[in-house]
């Protein structure tokens, strides 16, 4: 199977990656002194973390999820769900949450692991609409309606989160060190393994690696990845709905990360920041963001398939 | 037990829909390797058409069953040779997105033209009125739309599975080289096959209209379906999805006699238990 | 001692001047909050904002120096969309009244964020009666109108008409629920029976099986507990199935003139269901309708939803005005548009209850013959009026917090 993805990638980048991590995190952490409004880049921050999640399975595992969208919603139903019924203390709901959706991932990647390429991306998609009927019919979710009036609560007991300020920095650490979780895991030998099993599966399992444990385990963390995004975005929108396990927000994480570069380190993150702007201040004109999104998908696969950090990285052949 | 004769009736009607919707999608990716997601948004335009065909030109319902998937059949044509084409050679996920952006750039236009409430379109005179068949009472429509679907149906699999023209299509799309060697116009063939599968989901959109409101997201909520069909049935497979999609109709009938909720659902249920017992599908070829 | 006099004069001129200024603040902005691109889109959309933009205009305001500021907004019938949108414009838009909200789960969740930044809220496009009942605010008026007057008005006049068996097909989602149970009740309160009901998906495109199921039934009228596409497919398909030429009855218990429209008279006649405005009740509602349609890109007659709208917003700048300006104090204004009666050209006279309700009579429509009508839009007859007290819920029944003294 032909990757999807870029291939370049010497072992002596972390230097420059590192820096643009620095730069990446100081220019946020100076945002809510910026009058940009708290929400909308917590939102964005959440999105990346799903983007990030969602590359770390198809950049470098080479595996297109077409349902990633049941992670996110299944952290966030069960962390809304623990912390407005169950009164639970956030980090204590978070947590639950990336536990259900890690749990998910064992269980969908048990049975979806064992095909490849377009087979593997229906059953993803195939298991999401069921999970999105499941959560349809069942009484917790509030079908429709979805968990709504979400509390932020006290973090650890004592930190109160439903101040705007504080909250942004509690995301803004949560979605570093998930980060550099990721970045470690890449960097690792075991993304290493990974990297060469998506390059020639074959030559990898003949030099002895048991190619179907290490996607399984691709799988897991991509998927508790993206139920801690899930997660965190139930608690900043402080709502739960049947929009976060619809097939067309699986849809959009592609998006994101095709746009920004699939296989980059930094891509989703551009990318799902540009898809939320645009979402937010092109809200006015209704149907005509759908258009873009699919203008920009059309643009993205025909002449600019490596994405805007892919190309930025490619001009500079240097690896982000 | 009438009532479930006129459930598994009824079933078999809408699965001769599926089969039809399927089979522009299975002829697509079975020739050409592409997963083509813009196939709902080409079914919407399908009924569209003849829609601005009789309320433009006064041409009714049997002049659209001819023209409206030509003139779709065309349009895709031209987002094959422009688009479409550049992708050969890439994996095929690229297709995938690409035709997933084309229909959100479709539908999204549509939408925001014609709104979302829905157009009417009549029942041809020819066609009206019913016939009483003891059990349930079966509109004469709907038993016409099961007839022309077995017949396009069969004639399209006779055409890719039995005819030279076929066999060169099959031919251009597994060994292209080989057959341009021969002197074959590979680039048309493949153009002239996406242009069919186009138009038979533009056909199936024209024999849709009377029956369904046509409006700019009838399409999007049958995509899915309409990919489980293929996968189950075999993604390289013609009579797979025929069968399939006949199949599927008639138990989600059933679903929908004895758990009427879980009938948009029961098709993954079976796509995931056929995917894990035979990836390929039904009838599928191993790759 | 004068220098001691000046000061307080001085002070006393300022703090005027404070008050004043707060007093006289003239700025609106309004916020309509709809489904903008798909199932009530017709129904409410960029017509309501049209209809917002009228009533500013017809409020006189401007003219007497106000600012009027209207934005609107697609919360595509997601209830996090809808709260965020709703949220982010209390925040930074400053937004003052949020209008519209079709989309029942939509307008609960936007319910909850207004009255947490003490907005006003003024709904006229969802269904949902616990906006009024258990989820009343003293932030939020309920316009236009909701599961109780589409059930005591269609069922109940239909039930005395002799419909006493009855089969629903209805929408699986928390409104078809919810619309299923209110007719239910008032069915079997006028001695009717329900025979049976069947569930199906949300945006189904083929409503042949459970048709069936309700044919089998034999019941008199068949209920159809859905909205939108799926009310449309349903009743396109009925004809198809001769269920009407049968001799049963369909009763669409959620139709609003543009999903007539779409259907054409030839499917829709005899359709019978509830609504509070009809364009061509008398000549001032020709005369806002005619200025609607000329306005609106795709020329269509103003629904009950737009009409809610218009009305809603007059007689909050009308509250405003008598306010002597915009405090931004949801609550307080919400209080006076409660203390002032309504009155307006589309609904004509009226009062909002204390539990946040508008009530004005409903009236029980037939889709006309084609025969009947007399060109594009004239589609209603009207069969017999509610009147305002019998079309809502008593506050005696009313489960609502801020009615317990």
């Amino acid at each position: 199977m032909t990757s999807i993805t870029a291939s370049t990638n010497p072992a002596n980048n972390t230097r420059d990656e590192s820096i643009v991590f620095v730069v990446m995190a100081v220019i946020l952490a100076v945002v809510p002194f910026t009058g940009l409004y708290p929400y909308f880049v917590m939102q964005a921050l959440c999105f990346s973390l799903f983007a990030c999640a969602f590359n770390l399975l198809i950049g470098y595992g080479g595996l297109l999820s077409f349902g990633h969208a049941m992670f996110l919603g299944t952290a966030g139903y069960v962390t809304a769900h623990a912390l407005k019924v169950w009164g639970f203390e956030p980090a204590l709901g978070i947590l639950l949450g990336v536990a259900a959706s890690a749990a998910l991932a064992v269980l969908t990647g048990l049975i979806a692991i064992r095909r490849q390429g377009i087979y593997f991306a229906m059953i993803t998609l195939a298991l999401s609409q069921l999970l999105y009927f499941i959560y349809l019919q069942t009484p917790f979710t509030h079908g429709e309606d979805g968990i709504q009036g979400v509390p932020q609560g006290r973090l650890f007991g004592f930190i109160d989160l439903s101040r705007p300020l504080t909250l942004y920095y509690f995301v803004l650490i949560v979605f570093l060190l998930a980060f550099l979780l990721i970045f470690r895991i890449i960097n690792s030998p075991f993304g290493e393994v990974l990297k060469s099993i998506r390059e020639n599966e074959q030559r990898a399992i003949s030099l002895g690696y048991r190619a179907d444990q290490y996607k399984l385990m691709a799988y897991i963390l991509s998927g508790a990845l993206a139920g801690l995004a899930g997660s965190l975005k139930v608690l900043v929108a402080q709502n739960a709905g049947l929009t976060d396990v619809h097939w067309s927000m699986s849809g959009e994480v592609v998006l994101m990360t095709l746009l920004g570069g699939l296989g980059t380190i930094f891509g989703p993150i551009v990318g799902a920041f540009i898809i939320i702007t645009m979402q937010q201040y092109l809200a006015q004109f209704g149907q005509w963001v759908i258009v873009m999104q699919g203008v920009i998908f059309v643009v993205c696969v025909l002449t600019f398939r490596r994405g805007i950090v892919g190309e930025i990285a490619h001009y500079f052949k240097r690896s982000l | 037990m009438q009532a479930l004769y006129a459930q598994l009736l009824v079933g078999l009607i809408n699965g001769s829909f599926y089969a039809l919707l399927s089979l522009g999608l299975a002829v697509i990716f079975g020739m050409l390797n592409i997963i083509n997601f813009a196939h709902g948004a080409l079914y919407m335009m399908g009924a569209f058409v003849a829609y601005f065909f009789l309320e433009y030109t006064g041409l009714g319902y049997w002049w659209s069953l001819l023209l409206a998937p030509i003139v779709i059949g065309l349009f895709g044509m031209v987002l094959e040779r422009t688009m479409l084409h550049r992708l050969q050679g890439l994996d095929h996920l690229y297709g995938l997105l690409l035709t997933f952006g084309l229909a959100l750039i479709i539908q999204g236009l549509f939408q925001n033209y014609f709104g979302s409430s829905g157009l009417p379109y009549a029942i041809p005179e020819q066609l009206r009125g019913g016939i009483n068949l003891g059990f349930m009472f079966l509109p004469i429509y709907r038993a016409w739309v099961v007839v022309f679907s077995l017949v396009v149906c069969f004639a399209t699999w006779f055409l890719i599975e039995r005819t030279r023209l076929g066999a060169y299509l099959r031919a251009a799309t597994e060994n292209p080289t080989l057959v341009q060697a021969f002197g074959i116009n590979v680039p048309r063939m493949i153009t002239l096959t996406y242009g069919l599968g186009v138009g038979l989901a533009a056909l199936a959109g024209v024999l849709s209209a009377p029956i369904n409101q046509v409006r700019p997201l009838m399409g999007a909520d049958l995509i899915i379906v309409v990919f489980a069909v293929v996968v189950i049935g075999g993604m390289g497979s013609i009579m797979g999805s025929i069968i399939t999609g006949f199949a599927l109709g008639v138990i989600e009938g059933l679903t929908k006699y004895f758990y009427p909720e879980a009938s948009n659902t029961v098709v993954f249920v079976l796509m995931v238990l056929v995917l894990l017992v035979k990836p390929t599908g039904l009838t599928g070829r191993a790759n | 001692m004068i220098k001691a006099f000046s000061a307080l004069l001085f002070t006393t001129a300022l703090a005027c001047a404070g008050s004043a200024a707060l007093a006289q603040d003239k700025t609106v902005k309004i916020g309509a909050l709809s489904d903008q691109s798909g199932l009530y889109a017709d129904l409410g959309g960029p017509g309501s904002t049209l209809a917002a933009q009228m009533a500013a205009e017809d409020s006189g305001l401007t003219q007497k120096g106000w600012k009027i500021d209207i934005i609107s907004a697609d919360h595509q019938n997601k209830p996090d969309i809808g709260s965020n949108i709703a949220r982010q414009w209390f925040d930074v838009e400053k937004v003052d009244i949020i209008v519209d909200v079709p989309n029942s789960g939509v307008a609960l969740a936007v319910n909850n964020i207004v009255r947490e930044k003490n907005g006003v809220y003024i709904n006229s496009g969802a269904a949902a009666s616990d906006l009024t009942n258990s989820q009343c605010s003293p932030n939020t008026v309920h316009w236009t109108y909701d599961t109780y007057m589409l059930a005591h008005g269609t069922g109940g006049a239909l039930v005395k008409a002799g419909g006493d068996s009855w089969f629903f097909i209805t929408a699986d989602y928390a409104f078809g629920a919810a619309l299923e149970r209110d007719t239910t009740a008032v069915v079997k309160a006028g001695g009717g029976r329900v025979l049976g009901s069947v569930k199906h998906p949300l945006n189904s495109s083929d409503f042949s099986s459970f048709l069936l199921q309700a044919q089998a039934s034999k019941a008199k009228i068949i209920g159809l507990a859905n909205a939108g596409g799926d009310t449309t497919n349903t009743i396109k398909q009925a004809a198809e199935f001769g269920i009407v030429s049968g001799g049963q009855k369909l009763a669409a218990l959620l139709l609003f003139l543009s999903d007539v429209h779409s259907l054409g008279l030839n499917v829709a006649q005899g359709l019978n269901f509830t609504e509070s405005f009809y364009w061509d009740t008398n000549d001032q509602t020709r005369a806002f309708a005619k200025k609607f349609q000329e306005r609106m890109r795709n020329k269509q007659m103003p629904t009950m939803v737009h009409a809610g709208v218009y009305a809603g917003v007059l007689h909050y700048l009308k509250a405003l005005e008598a306010m002597g300006g915009n405090s931004h104090d949801g609550a307080k204004i919400v209080a006076k548009m409660k203390e002032m009666p309504t009155d307006d050209p589309l609904f004509g006279k009226g009062k909002i209850e204390a539990n946040g309700r508008k009530i004005h009579p409903a009236y029980l429509f037939e889709v006309k013959k084609p025969s009947e009508s007399k060109g594009p839009w004239d589609y209603y007859k009207l069969v017999s009026t509610i009147p305002a007290e019998q079309a809502f819920t008593p506050l005696s029944e009313s489960t609502c917090a801020l009615l317990k003294k």
